[in-house]
C-alpha cells in the first residue's frame, strides 16, 4: 500500500514545510519530488498548479488559514471526489424519492401505490367521483382514508412544489383519466418529465408548468400530444429564451388550449436606444382564447 | 492583519526595497536545507521573468500592429509532442473517440489507472463528421442493438449532469429538442416497418404507429399521398446539438487526466507472431508496440509505446486500417479476408427557409424516398437532406453542389409538405458519413489479427446517436475483456469474416 503512505509523508512535510516557508508562493508541484517513483508528467500532472497565490508577510509565520488553504488546494482531487460524493449522495436521494412504488403496487395495487406516491413526495389529489382533495397533514402525518379507494381513479392532482422528477412520473403515467395536472414551482421537472405526459393525451385538459427552472422551448414541443388540452399556464418560465414567439407557436400547435403565460416582458426591445414600439406591460398577463 | 496586508501591498510597489532583503533571506534559506529542494514554492525571482514574458507580450502584440496586414508570430506555438508511453491511444478526437476516453476514466479503479492519449489531427473540426451532422437521435431501427445503444444513448443524455459535469463548471446544456421521428412508410415497405415496430416495442423503445388518416389528423401539413404507414416516435427522440455533446465529453474527460494531442497518426510498429496452423498455413499475428504520430505542418514525429490503439477515426478508420495491412495481401490470406470496409462517403445538409412552414410540432420527418427535413430553431427555418441513390458524391472535399437539391429533394419535400412549394435554400454545408460499405452497420470490437486494435466505427450516419452507449461498450471491452451492459458481439468482426452482412432494413 506504497500510496496511502507516500501521501501520508507527503502531507507530514507539506505541513512541516508550509510553516517554515510562509513566503513562498504556493505551488504544489513540490509534493511530485517526494514521490518515489520517478517523475514523469502524468505524476506532475495530477498535483495541479494552484490558481491562488498565497501570500503572507515575509517575517510573520502563516496563519492557520492560509495553511489550510494551501493544504486544500494541494489536495485538489481529493475535493474533487469529496464533491462528487456529495452531489452522487444528492442525486441518489432524489431517485430513491422518486423510485417506482412496487413494494406498494403488488400489495394494494397501482391507484393506492399512486396515491401514496404523491402523498408522500407532499403533494395532494382527488378523486373522481369526490370533492375533497387528499394532502399529507402537519409533520407528513397522512390521512390513510385513501387505502379504502382501491379502485377509483384519480381525477386531479397537485404535485406543486414538489421534488418529482423524470422517474417519478413513473408512478403517475398509470392514472389514464387524469384531468388536471399542475407541476408548478417544481425544481426537478425538466423537458424530458414533459415527454412523458404523452401517456395522458386522451384525458388531459389542464396542465400548469409554470414557474419550472428546468424547462425549455425543447419540451414544450413535446405538448403536441395532448390533444384535450384545454388550459396551459407556461408563466414565468426562465429557460424560454423568446417567450412571445414560443408562445404564438404555442397557440398554432394546441389551437383548442387556452394558454396563460404572466410573468414574461413582452414589450419590444428597443435597439440603439430608439423606442420601437411599447409592447404589454409584464404585469398584465397575456391571455388569449383559441379559435374554437 | 490589514497592517500585514499594507506591508505586503508595499512589498509590490517598491521591489527594490522589499525585493532585495527578500531575495537575500530566500538564498540564505536555501543554503541551509541543502540539497534536498523542499521547497513548496518557487523563488520570488519568478515575478522578473514573469513581467519579462508580459513584456514578450506586449512587443509581439507592438510588432504585430506595426506590420499592418500580416500576421508575423516569431515564436508561433507549436502543438507539444505526445507522451512517449500511454496505456490506451484513441485515434480520432470526434465524439466517438471522447466517449471512449471518459468512459475508460471512469471506470478505472484507482486514480492515474489507465493513461489515455487522444489524437486528433485537426483542432478545428473543420472536416469532423461529429460537428456536421444533423444531429438526430431515434430509436426506429431494425437491428435491436441498433434500438438498444439509442435508447442507452438517450438515458445517457438525459442524465448528463450526473455524468459530465465538472467542479465549478454549469450545468451541460444539449438543447434537445424532444420532437420525435417520423418515418414514412410506402405499401411495400409497410410490413417491414411493422416488424420493426415490434422489435424496437421489445427492446423498450415508445413508438406509436399512425394510418394515413390519423397521420392527417396529427399533422395536418402533411400530404398523405401515397404514404400506407407512419411511425413516430414518442419518447427519447428527437435532436440535439452535437458541439456541446463532443464539448461536454471533452471537458469531463480531460478534467479526468485524459491527454490530447495534435497531430496524424501516420504509421504502426507492430509485433509480429507467425504461426503455423495444422494444414501448414501461415498466420500472422500482430500486436502493435508504438504509434507514429505525426505533428502537423511538420517533419516531427512521435513514438508512442502503447497497449491498447482504439481506432475511432470516424471517416478515415479505413486508411487507419489499411497501414496495419488489414484487408491488404495475398487473397488466402485470413489479413486479406477481415478488412475494415469504412470508407468516407458525402453527404449534404441543406439549410432552408419556410416563412409558413410547419411549426412548433415538427418531427424529424422521413420520407420513404429517403429524403429528411426537421424544424431548425423557431424562425422558420428547416434542415434537408436525402442519401443519393446512384451516383456517389466525390469524398475528396466537402464542396456542396446545389443542383443536387433541386433534383433530388426540392421535387419530394414539396410533394410531402405542400407549404415548402415556396422555400429558399439560404444555406448547405457537406460531412463524411464513416460508411461502412460491408452491410451500413456499426463496427464494435477487437480485430481477430491485431489483438490490441479495438474499433469504434462504420456507424454510417448513427455514430452521434451511439456515442455514449458505443464508448462504455469498447470502455468495458478494454477494462473488462467482454461486454457487460449491452452485447455488441453481433456487431463484432465475426460477420465480416464469415460474409453474413447484418443489413438494417429502415432508413
Amino acid at each position: 500500500m506504497a500510496l496511502p503512505l507516500t501521501r501520508c509523508c507527503r502531507q507530514a512535510s507539506v505541513l512541516l514545510v508550509a510553516r517554515r516557508w510562509c513566503t513562498s508562493t504556493s505551488s504544489p508541484v513540490a509534493p511530485a519530488t517526494l514521490r518515489s517513483s520517478p517523475v514523469d508528467p502524468a505524476t506532475l500532472r495530477s498535483s495541479p498548479v494552484a490558481p491562488a497565490t498565497l501570500r503572507s508577510s515575509p517575517v510573520a509565520p502563516a496563519t492557520l488559514h492560509s495553511r489550510l488553504l494551501l493544504f486544500l488546494s494541494q489536495q485538489f482531487y481529493d475535493i474533487d471526489m469529496f464533491l462528487n460524493w456529495s452531489s452522487r449522495w444528492k442525486h441518489g436521494s432524489l431517485r430513491r424519492k422518486n423510485a417506482y412504488y412496487a413494494y406498494t403496487q403488488s400489495l394494494y395495487g397501482e391507484n393506492i401505490a399512486t396515491a401514496y406516491y404523491i402523498l408522500c413526495m407532499k403533494g395532494g389529489f382527488r378523486y373522481v367521483s369526490q370533492s375533497e382533495w387528499f394532502r399529507p397533514g402537519r409533520w407528513g402525518r397522512l390521512n390513510w382514508d385513501f387505502l379504502n379507494h382501491r379502485e377509483t381513479l384519480i381525477d386531479e392532482i397537485d404535485m406543486s412544489n414538489t421534488l418529482i422528477n423524470y422517474r417519478g412520473m413513473d408512478n403517475l403515467v398509470g392514472q389514464t383519466s387524469l384531468r388536471t395536472l399542475s407541476l408548478r414551482g417544481c425544481p426537478e421537472v425538466d423537458d424530458w418529465s414533459l415527454t412523458r405526459l404523452h401517456e395522458f393525451q386522451d384525458s388531459l385538459e389542464e396542465l400548469d408548468i409554470s414557474h419550472c427552472p428546468h424547462i425549455t422551448v425543447g419540451g414544450l414541443s413535446a405538448l403536441s400530444h395532448l390533444k384535450r388540452l384545454r388550459r396551459l399556464d407556461i408563466s414565468s418560465l426562465p429557460g424560454l429564451s423568446s417567450p412571445g414567439l414560443v408562445i404564438i407557436l404555442l397557440e398554432e400547435m394546441l389551437p383548442h388550449c387556452l394558454i396563460t403565460a404572466t410573468g414574461y416582458d413582452l414589450s419590444l426591445r428597443p435597439e440603439g436606444g430608439k423606442m420601437v414600439e411599447q409592447g404589454q406591460r409584464s404585469d398584465r398577463g397575456r391571455v388569449l382564447e383559441g379559435s374554437g | 492583519m490589514s497592517t500585514r496586508r499594507g506591508l505586503h501591498a508595499t512589498g509590490r510597489t517598491v521591489p527594490g526595497l522589499l525585493f532585495g532583503s527578500l531575495r537575500v533571506t530566500r538564498r540564505r534559506t536555501l543554503l541551509l536545507c541543502g540539497h534536498r529542494g523542499l521547497s513548496t514554492g518557487q523563488p520570488l525571482q519568478n515575478d522578473f521573468f514573469k513581467d519579462l514574458e508580459s513584456q514578450f507580450k506586449a512587443f509581439r502584440q507592438k510588432a504585430s500592429d506595426a506590420l499592418a496586414g500580416r500576421v508575423w508570430t516569431p515564436l508561433a506555438n507549436r502543438p507539444a509532442l505526445p507522451p512517449e508511453r500511454a496505456d490506451v491511444v484513441i485515434v480520432g478526437g470526434g465524439v466517438v473517440g471522447w466517449s471512449i476516453a471518459y468512459w475508460l476514466k471512469k471506470k478505472e479503479r484507482i486514480r492515474d489507472g489507465v493513461r489515455i492519449l487522444v489524437v486528433e489531427k485537426d483542432p478545428t473540426y473543420s472536416q469532423a463528421s461529429t460537428v456536421l451532422s444533423a444531429g438526430g437521435i431515434r430509436q426506429q431501427f431494425s437491428l435491436p442493438e441498433n434500438v438498444l445503444l439509442s435508447l442507452a444513448s438517450a438515458d445517457f443524455m438525459r442524465n448528463i449532469d450526473e455524468h459530465l459535469s465538472v467542479l465549478n463548471e454549469g450545468a451541460v446544456d444539449l438543447h434537445w429538442n424532444h420532437s420525435g421521428y417520423l418515418i414514412l412508410a410506402n405499401e411495400n415497405a409497410a410490413p417491414v416497418m411493422e416488424k420493426n415496430r415490434k422489435t424496437q416495442r421489445d427492446a423498450g423503445a415508445k413508438v406509436s404507429l399512425l394510418s394515413p388518416v390519423q397521420l392527417k389528423d396529427t399533422f395536418p401539413w402533411i400530404n398523405t399521398d401515397g404514404v400506407a404507414l407512419a411511425s413516430y416516435g414518442l419518447e427519447n427522440e428527437g435532436w440535439f446539438d452535437p458541439w456541446a455533446l463532443l464539448n461536454a465529453f471533452r471537458r469531463k474527460a480531460m478534467s479526468m487526466g485524459v491527454q490530447q494531442c495534435i497531430g496524424e497518426v501516420t504509421g504502426f510498429s507492430c509485433r509480429t507472431n507467425i504461426m503455423d496452423t495444422v494444414d501448414g498455413d501461415c498466420v500472422d499475428l500482430k500486436r502493435i508496440t508504438h504509434v507514429k504520430v505525426q505533428m502537423p505542418n511538420s517533419l516531427e514525429y512521435q513514438l508512442v509505446r502503447c497497449a491498447v490503439v482504439a481506432n475511432a477515426a470516424g471517416a478515415f478508420s479505413g486508411k487507419l486500417a489499411q497501414m496495419l495491412g488489414m484487408g491488404l495481401g495475398p487473397r488466402s490470406t485470413i489479413m486479406a479476408g477481415i478488412p475494415v470496409p469504412v470508407e468516407p462517403r458525402k453527404r449534404y445538409i441543406y439549410a432552408l427557409h419556410c416563412p409558413d412552414g410547419p411549426g412548433l410540432d415538427t418531427p424529424f420527418l422521413i420520407d420513404y424516398s429517403g429524403v429528411y427535413c426537421r424544424r431548425e430553431g423557431l424562425g422558420g427555418n428547416y434542415i434537408a437532406g436525402t442519401s443519393p441513390e446512384e451516383v456517389e458524391p466525390d469524398a475528396g472535399n466537402l464542396e456542396v453542389d446545389h443542383q443536387f437539391f433541386e433534383e433530388k429533394i426540392r421535387p419530394h419535400l414539396a410533394h410531402r409538405v405542400p407549404a415548402f412549394e415556396n422555400l429558399t435554400v439560404t444555406g448547405a454545408w457537406a460531412g463524411f458519413y464513416d460508411y461502412n460499405t460491408f452491410d451500413q452497420n456499426a463496427i464494435v470490437g477487437v480485430h481477430p489479427m491485431v489483438n490490441n486494435m479495438y474499433f469504434a466505427t462504420g456507424f454510417s450516419g448513427h455514430g452521434l446517436q451511439h456515442s455514449p452507449a458505443v464508448g462504455r461498450a469498447v470502455a468495458e471491452l478494454i477494462l473488462e475483456g467482454s461486454f457487460k451492459t449491452l452485447d455488441l458481439s453481433g456487431l463484432g468482426f465475426r460477420r465480416i469474416l464469415e460474409q453474413e452482412p447484418m443489413l438494417e432494413m429502415s432508413f
